[in-house]
């Protein structure tokens, strides 16, 4: 899949804002005044920065308020729905915090389970997808969500959470990738499926419909940066979790060292992220003798 | 609506013989010609003329080979369009409504006006039936020619998608696949007509017809035998001259 980078800042950046947003709804830190304002502040750049990264690459965004209408079969129309309640919902629970020093504990639950409602949402578009093996399966949701609550500890500056939940973050992702690879494989969808001349023999592309390149090829064969894939593994392991998890243990506290620990946990979601689609293989591409 | 609406009665749709298909692209060229100037926006090109071409198509011809276990590879045409499949998962990801099935006929269709752009239905798609036109940023797909099957404007004869109307080898055909008395079904039932990637679950409504086994051409040159260009056995003048050759200088060995 073609990593495009509005998708992949959409998916680093929402995550972090929304897990933020959960854990301030779920009153772990409860700020007040200018404080709060801050922490909403960071918390709502980052979400909602990223839904408006993610519009950069609709055709028409103009006509984006349509895509609220069906919730009862899209993945992106729940997601979008869960999103403008989880903002609202926050919005009240950050008010009442900034302006009057009151938590209104019932709102912040419900908008902090809806903001990682949103993760959960944004989460599923992909892992429906039977096109591409590697993202159907219950790794695609779990790590988002792990990403989402360790990434929104991380920025709310919850040592022990943040920890824990990067830990098993590297766990399970380190696991999302082996069993992924061999996903497209035993998806049973191969060459002699897709053109159904499989009784005859082996199939081979010999020649393409067209010289040049077309829609499909660029969104869905994605071969460049593939072959390092190995060494992006090891990085993204590196920043998202092993130096974050360093920095928060070592003894003694330093708000350059969390500072860091944030950086490091972006720059690795953001690498982990391009290869979630670089990785990622849609069988269209069976079509053109590719990956 | 991206529900699916209930499976429809009539199931209008494509049967590509892969036995008959020349590969000539001829519906290729009349789909673009057709579907740029009628239903929804135009089917637009980058750089047509210029280093690096693309553009929108909604019917591409693929050319396989297919090697048996004995014997020579055959070469197979294969055009590919929209299957219009029964369970579309390009409609049920949309999440605007621009995406449908028809009730009456089960064709699949794109409201043009109602679509973002997003691109996530040729996602869902697993055979590549959709592409987002570069210029108008809405997604384009294969209306089954649906404003010209029901176009009583047009003589009846070409009341049938552009792309089977100017077929030159008769490899596409046109009809309602939910009537098994149809003349498609009862090809589809005759030939062993079968699906893209069943796997997917998507039930497709087109269908292809697979190549005919080939001939097995009996030996009947009586003089063949006698003429074989080289002589491998190495034996009297043949051999005596494949040895006097190589031991020229620079002869082959």
């Amino acid at each position: 899949m073609h990593p495009a980078s509005s998708v992949i800042l959409f998916n680093t950046f929402s995550g972090l804002g929304f897990g933020l947003l959960f854990w301030l709804g779920l009153g772990v830190i409860v700020p007040t005044g200018m404080s709060a304002f801050i922490w909403f502040a960071i918390a709502y750049i980052f979400a909602v920065g990223g839904l408006i990264a993610s519009t950069f690459h609709l055709g028409h965004p103009e006509r984006a308020l349509k895509a609220f209408s069906q919730w009862q079969t899209s993945w992106l129309s729940r997601e979008g729905i869960c999103a403008v309640f989880a903002l609202v919902t926050m919005a009240i629970y950050g008010a009442g915090l900034v302006f009057a020093g009151t938590q209104l504990q019932l709102i912040g639950i419900v908008g902090g389970i809806a903001s990682l409602g949103v993760v959960f949402t944004t989460s599923m578009i992909y892992a429906q997808m039977k096109t591409v093996p590697r993202w159907r399966h219950w790794t695609t949701p779990a790590m988002y969500l792990t990403l989402s609550l360790g990434g929104g500890a991380l920025l709310a500056g919850q040592i022990t959470l943040a920890s824990v939940l990067l830990i098993i973050g590297g766990i399970l992702q380190v696991f999302a990738w082996i069993s992924g690879d061999t996903r497209f494989k035993s998806s049973g969808t191969n060459m002699e499926t897709a053109t159904g001349l499989g009784h005859i023999g082996k199939v081979r592309a010999f020649e393409p419909p067209h010289t040049g390149t077309n829609y499909l090829m660029h969104e869905f064969i994605h071969k460049v940066g593939r072959k390092h894939a190995d060494q992006l593994r090891i990085i993204t392991i590196g920043l998202a979790f092993v130096v974050p998890v360093l920095l928060l243990l070592l003894p003694f506290t330093n708000h350059i060292f969390a500072a860091l620990a944030v950086l490091s946990h972006i720059a690795g979601v953001l690498t982990l992220r391009w290869l979630f689609f670089a990785q990622a293989e849609h069988v269209v591409g069976l079509y053109y003798g590719k990956r | 609506m991206t529900q699916l609406p209930p499976p429809s009665a009539k199931k209008l749709g494509l049967v590509i013989d892969l036995d008959t298909c020349v590969g000539c692209h001829a519906c290729v060229v009349s789909c673009k010609g057709w579907n740029t100037e009628n239903y929804g926006a135009p089917l637009s090109d980058q750089q047509a003329y210029g280093a690096d071409p693309s553009g929108t198509f909604l019917n591409r011809v693929h050319s396989y080979e297919v090697q048996p276990e004995e014997g020579a590879a055959q070469l197979i045409h294969f055009p590919k369009s929209c299957l219009h499949c029964e369970d579309a998962p390009c409609v049920t990801v949309c999440p605007t409504g621009a995406s449908y099935k028809r009730a009456e006929d089960g064709i699949v269709l794109v409201n043009e006006s109602d679509c973002i752009g997003c691109g996530l239905c040729a996602w869902a798609c697993p055979y590549g039936a959709r592409e987002l036109d570069a210029k108008e940023g809405v997604m384009k797909k294969c209306t089954l020619c649906v404003d010209r099957i029901y176009n009583e404007n047009l003589p009846e004869e070409d009341r049938q998608p552009a792309c089977v109307r100017t077929c030159p080898s008769g490899a596409r055909h046109f009809g309602d696949l939910g009537d098994v008395d149809s003349d498609v079904s009862k090809l589809v039932a005759e030939r062993g007509g079968f699906d893209l990637m069943p796997e997917q679950g998507t039930k497709p409504v087109n269908k292809y017809l697979p190549p005919r086994p080939k001939d097995e051409m009996p030996e009947f040159d009586i003089l063949a035998p006698y003429l074989e260009p080289i002589a491998s056995d190495g034996k009297g003048f043949v051999g005596w001259l494949d040895k006097a050759l190589s031991s020229l200088p620079g002869g082959a060995k």
